[in-house]
């Protein structure tokens, strides 16, 4: 390995803090829109190993997997915050913690 | 030289992602989250993936970055909907433990694939490697299945979307 060139693991690295930062967010914030934005966190955290590997072992699809990865969080969150908006309707918090009205 | 480019981004990127979760407003949250979707660009395009950091500034930090935005104007929050004690929560020490040896176990995963020799250094890459003239050509091809799935997904989606936020009728 020449000085270069960054190794592989670093890549891994920089997936695996983020992922945990990620994680983080979701179990300490009580803010919706926050908790999604830190899965979206989460998501391209995996898309740094994809790629990353992909690079690393001459692949391709890696790459076409991070793009299916891109498709479902456009989906997940359209989806999310429309039910945040409905929620909202109903009763005017984001906080997760208030969000019982399933609770009979 | 590439070890250069990559620590600043890299150290910039975890930073951002810090900010997302420590800020305060969603709005600021929100700025957050868009410079660590560019710096993942810039990631992107030192892995040799140019099409896959091209789609992550239009799709991330254009299109779902500014539905996030619009959803926060929309929802005017000020400060309402967010607690400041969550250190303060009830906590569970068997799971903080077992969470722990999790992440331990990964990370000695990681180290131990990676040091093999095969990973050391990068593939001798071919010019094409990661136009979008290459990842379209597999795309339609060998995963051309997965790609119309994709589609209906998106699909769904909308219409999922469309039902749940539209206002009540009845």
């Amino acid at each position: 390995m020449d000085m270069g060139t960054v190794p592989l693991s670093h890549y891994l690295f920089l997936s695996a803090t983020l992922f945990v930062i990620g994680v983080t967010g979701v179990l300490i914030r009580r803010n919706a829109i926050v908790v999604f934005m830190s899965i979206e966190i989460m998501l391209n955290a995996v898309n740094i190993s994809l790629i990353a590997f992909d690079r690393y072992m001459n692949l391709h699809d890696g790459q076409i997997f991070s793009f299916m990865v891109m498709c479902v969080a456009a989906a997940e969150v359209s989806v999310g915050l429309a039910i945040i908006i409905s929620v909202f309707r109903n009763k005017p918090t984001i906080n997760l913690d208030e969000f019982n009205i399933m609770k009979s | 030289m590439e070890l250069l480019i990559f620590y600043p981004l890299a150290s910039l990127c975890v930073l951002f992602a810090l900010g997302v979760v420590i800020n305060k407003s969603p709005v600021g949250s929100a700025m957050s989250l868009i410079a660590m979707m560019l710096g993942l660009a810039g990631i992107f395009v030192l892995l040799q993936a140019h099409f896959i950091a091209i789609l992550q500034i239009i799709i991330y930090a254009g299109a779902i970055m500014v539905l996030f935005m619009f959803v926060i104007m929309l929802l005017n929050l000020k400060d309402k909907g967010e607690d400041k004690n969550w250190l303060s929560r009830d906590k569970n020490l068997l799971l903080t433990v077992l969470s722990g040896f999790l992440v331990a176990g990964v990370l000695y995963k990681i180290i131990e694939i990676t040091s093999s020799i095969e990973f050391n250094s990068p593939a001798l890459l071919p010019e094409t490697f990661g136009t979008v003239r290459q990842v379209g050509t597999i795309l339609f091809t060998e995963f051309v299945l997965p790609f119309e799935v994709a589609s209906i997904l998106l699909l769904v989606a909308m219409i999922g979307a469309v039902v749940l936020a539209k206002s009540k009728v009845d």
